[in-house]
């Protein structure tokens, strides 16, 4: 055998290990909902729960525009002026995760806190 | 103007490292100034239209344009680049010795440049996209202070453009016989990094399964958004916090532009036995 198809046979591994090891995670249902106004996030601190992947929608009220990143969430994505933009992120370990408006970051943050969810 | 320095020349270190590999790639080839400059000057024209677009853009696709797009022209990228290593396989050995041997450009090179110059405007294209945007925010908001953050803007482009220039000169340095070598290998892991990211981008919008959303965690060693971390990130797709999907199309592209590259080489015989006897020609070399 080459060692070409040895690197084929690992590769095939790896890739059905991995389709194995996922299940399909639970969904939030409802959108976290966040406005950009005077360069603030408004709410600036939103609460969801752990372990479910979730929608944030981000709605650009000011007249310049926007770029709404998190390395914490994986996301990054730019909302003109007067525009909505909608990301989606988690699922989350429990914990407090940061985001921010590139474009401001002085004044643009606002955390994501990500909670078990009561039974 | 610290501020705007830094985010400015955040996103133009991204893509004037890809242009330092690229130019150093291209070390020696003919009329390779004239490709690259088009391709950046295509790019810094494409960014401008697609900021002016952005809002069709991220509103297309249900809400999913700019992810889509993002990916589509990564994948692009990774296509051109995959073609250029490839084609240099069968080449790269001639052109080596021909610029050892004449000691000026060599002409071979000119069918790859144009996919490079294809990387080049699209590393410029996305990266700039932002800039423009950002710059725009600064000059339509009346705020105080805009003209230092606009002076700040391009003090970051010059930043960028530094580094960039610094990691070009440090790979010209490696001796020729061995930078062709170098360079397919760094072009081999930028192409892997990019197809990763476009994995990433589109598990990130749902629209591929993501196979685990989070392998590991090395943010604590070295965060992706520290400029080392970013600079890793687009040289070789450096990652702190992976999707499967992302390692998974990371490896494919690596494996198949390594796979590829020896394919090539191992079935032109007849430029191996023009080099070795070129090379036996011109003093021993070991290779």
């Amino acid at each position: 055998m080459s060692r070409r198809s040895h690197l084929f046979t690992a590769l095939s591994g790896l890739a059905l290990l991995a389709i194995g090891a996922v299940a399909a995670p639970a969904r939030a249902a409802d959108a976290v909902m966040l406005t950009l106004k005077d360069h603030r996030f408004n709410p600036a601190e939103v609460t969801v729960p752990a372990g479910e992947r979730f929608t944030i929608e981000v709605s650009n009220q000011d007249d310049t525009p926007a770029e709404f990143e998190s390395s914490d969430l994986r996301v990054e994505k730019i909302v003109v002026p007067g525009g909505k933009i909608s990301v989606k992120a988690g699922p989350l370990k429990p914990g407090t995760y940061k985001f921010f408006d590139e474009y401001h970051p002085d004044t643009a943050t606002g955390t994501v806190t990500a909670t078990e969810k009561k039974n | 103007m610290l501020a705007s320095l830094l985010i400015v020349f955040r996103e133009v270190l991204e893509a004037g490292l890809i242009v330092g590999i690229v130019l150093a790639a291209t070390q020696g080839i003919a009329r390779r100034g004239g490709w690259i400059a088009g391709g950046i000057v295509v790019g810094v024209l494409g960014a401008a239209v697609l900021a002016l677009f952005a809002g069709a853009i991220s509103g297309a696709l249900s809400g999913n344009g700019q992810e889509v797009f993002n990916a589509t022209i990564l994948i692009v990228a990774v296509l051109m680049l995959g073609w250029h290593n490839v084609w240099m396989a069968g080449h790269g050995r001639q052109m080596a010795q021909e610029m050892r041997a004449v000691g000026h450009a060599v002409s071979a090179g000119e069918q790859s440049l144009l996919a490079l110059a294809v990387v080049v405007a699209v590393a410029v294209l996305r990266e700039g996209a932002e800039v423009v945007l950002f710059l725009y925010g600064i000059a339509a908001s009346s705020q105080e202070g805009a003209a230092a953050l606009m002076l700040g803007g391009a003090l970051g482009v010059g930043a960028g453009a530094l580094v960039s220039y610094l990691l070009y000169r440090g790979l010209i340095a490696i001796p020729v016989n061995r930078l062709f070598s170098v360079t397919s290998w760094l072009i081999a892991l930028l192409a892997a990094g990019m197809a990763g990211q476009a994995a990433a981008i589109l598990a990130g919008a749902d629209l591929i399964p993501a196979w685990g959303y989070q392998l590991w965690d090395t943010s604590w060693l070295l965060a992706q958004n520290s400029i080392p971390g970013q600079a890793l990130h687009a040289l070789i797709g450096y990652s702190d916090r992976p999707v499967g999907v992302q390692v998974v199309a990371y490896l494919v592209v690596l494996a198949a532009l390594v796979a590829a590259t020896r394919l090539v080489n191992a079935q032109s015989p007849k430029d191996r036995r023009r080099a070795a006897s070129s090379s036996a020609a011109h003093g021993h070399h070991s290779s």
